[in-house]
């Protein structure tokens, strides 16, 4: 009997999604036992013509890491959505943008200058940019194209499972693939973790106070953080409250406060929103003046409470300059 | 054919102890107002979710109006104080968004002040008028143009 065949993919991503697969370790023996990796640029020689030859629907799965963001990136995800029984987004950039969803807070035009025109490091008198078709004395080179905004993988193709984190846990992604094996995975479109806060699986819990108000925010190497002590009640925005569980605090038993990489709980459409409501609720100060300084003490607060979920957000994008229209 | 005037879309959510019941005044006592405000009654201030005022913006509204009891007189206690802290933070991330302050407008307004329903709901479309519609980004593959994406 030939064994099921996946494939890895990444698009926008750093690695650390690649590293969590490794991170497996002698479990990704057993998983190599039970499925054929088809495909893997980070760690087998493969290419695309490899998966353009596959059958359509012959992949049982494909694991996509990162956010879609160059029309290589595109191309790729939708080969590999038609080869794919399932497609499983994983890590942060794939399920809502991730680290590189923060480029959304910039118009396309403003990234490419302040990468190949701005940087003080660079040479490029002439103000070069990276174009998609150049002629050479050899010809015609060309790169992919440079999206407007950094997208989602579901907002490119239709996703079968997420699986969150920056980087997803290790025992979730082995569970998630045994799931898969064995065919007991849950309804299409399901989270692979579990569908609670946080604060439910956090070991300083039972140091939470009954009603928790802070009068000033700080961070974290502003003070001594008391590795007891729940962190909201040491005035460290923690995140916890507003995100989905499932990686047993391992920031916190670090600690250092929660920064929602997990995303939400299936309850939520909007993470960040969900995320500074509940921060901005526990505000001691009644007086408008005092609310405010005390926000003045959040340093960007986009970065904050849409860390790893802009593209995914209702807003998605920075709102353009305002261009003049004619009246329709 | 006279020159098109832009109508803003405003989505007011007004607590139902105090602002709603103004606004029942405002019209029990014959007082008209713009009618680009479609207002929303919660039972308090403090029932208003952030993401209620991203999803109003991203399903078409140029702004959106909160309406509360004053400092002191909220039904619960306190929803009015939660509602202006979470307001206030929801500005700086909308700031941060490019999305002008006039678009989320907070006011205290108690059951008798439906003369002043008239008044904010005025201003506000006014000061809509003159911002322009919102226009957000939606996530396709060139949203460069966002006025060309909106249209598709």
């Amino acid at each position: 009997m030939t064994k099921p065949k996946v494939a890895f993919y990444w698009c926008a991503s750093c690695g650390g999604c690649e590293e969590a697969v490794v991170d497996l370790g002698e479990d990704l023996l057993k998983i190599v036992e039970l499925v054929d990796v088809v495909f893997w640029p980070v760690a087998l020689d493969f290419k695309r013509a490899d998966v353009e030859a596959l059958n359509d629907g012959e992949l049982v799965a494909a694991f996509i890491n990162g956010a879609v963001r160059t029309s290589e990136q595109e191309e790729m995800v939708e080969l590999l959505r038609r080869k794919s029984g399932a497609v499983v987004a994983l890590g942060s950039c794939a399920v809502s943008g991730g680290i590189p969803g923060l480029a959304n807070l910039y118009e396309r035009e403003a990234i490419l200058d302040a990468v190949y025109r701005e940087a003080t490091s660079l040479v490029n008198d002439e103000g070069t940019l990276p174009a998609e078709e150049s002629r050479v004395a050899e010809g015609v080179l060309s790169l992919p194209a440079f999206d407007a905004s950094v997208r989602t993988l579901d907002q490119v193709v239709d996703v079968d499972y997420y699986l969150p984190g920056c980087p997803p846990p290790v025992g979730l992604i082995a569970s998630a693939v045994t799931a898969l094996v064995e065919g007991t995975l849950p309804d299409k479109g399901a989270v692979l973790a579990p569908d609670r806060a946080l604060c439910s699986e956090c070991p300083r819990a039972v140091t939470k106070p009954d009603k928790l108000l802070v009068d000033a925010f700080r961070r974290p190497h502003e003070v001594n953080i008391d590795p007891e002590l729940c962190l909201l009640a040491q005035g460290l925005i923690c995140m916890g409250p507003a995100t989905r569980a499932g990686c047993v605090a391992a920031c916190i038993g670090g600690n250092m406060p929660c920064t929602g990489c997990m995303g939400p709980t299936s309850s939520v459409a909007d993470y960040g929103a969900k995320a500074l409501s509940a921060i901005a609720s526990i505000i001691s100060a009644n007086d408008e003046g005092e609310i405010v300084a005390r926000i003045a003490e959040i340093v960007d607060p986009v970065g904050t409470f849409y860390r790893y979920s802009l593209p995914a957000s209702l807003l998605h994008h920075r709102v353009a300059t305002r261009v003049e229209e004619p009246v329709p | 054919m006279s020159e098109a005037r832009f109508e803003p879309k405003i989505v007011a959510f007004f607590c139902t102890w105090c602002t709603y019941t103004a606004a029942d005044l405002t019209g029990i006592s014959r007082l008209a107002y713009a009618p680009n405000v479609r207002a929303i009654r919660l039972m308090c201030s403090g029932r208003l979710d952030p993401q209620f005022v991203l999803a109003a913006f991203r399903h078409g509204a140029d702004g959106v109006l909160v309406g509360g009891c004053h400092p002191g007189d909220c039904h619960y206690q306190e929803g009015n104080y939660k509602a202006e802290r979470r307001i206030e933070l929801l500005r700086c991330v909308l700031r941060e968004m490019g999305i002008e302050d006039e678009r989320l407008r907070l006011e205290w307004i108690s059951a008798s002040e439906g003369d002043k329903v008239q008044r904010v709901c005025n201003e506000m479309t006014e000061d809509l008028r003159r911002l322009g519609p919102l226009r957000l980004a939606r996530p396709t593959r060139s949203n460069v143009k966002i006025g060309a994406a909106e249209a598709r």
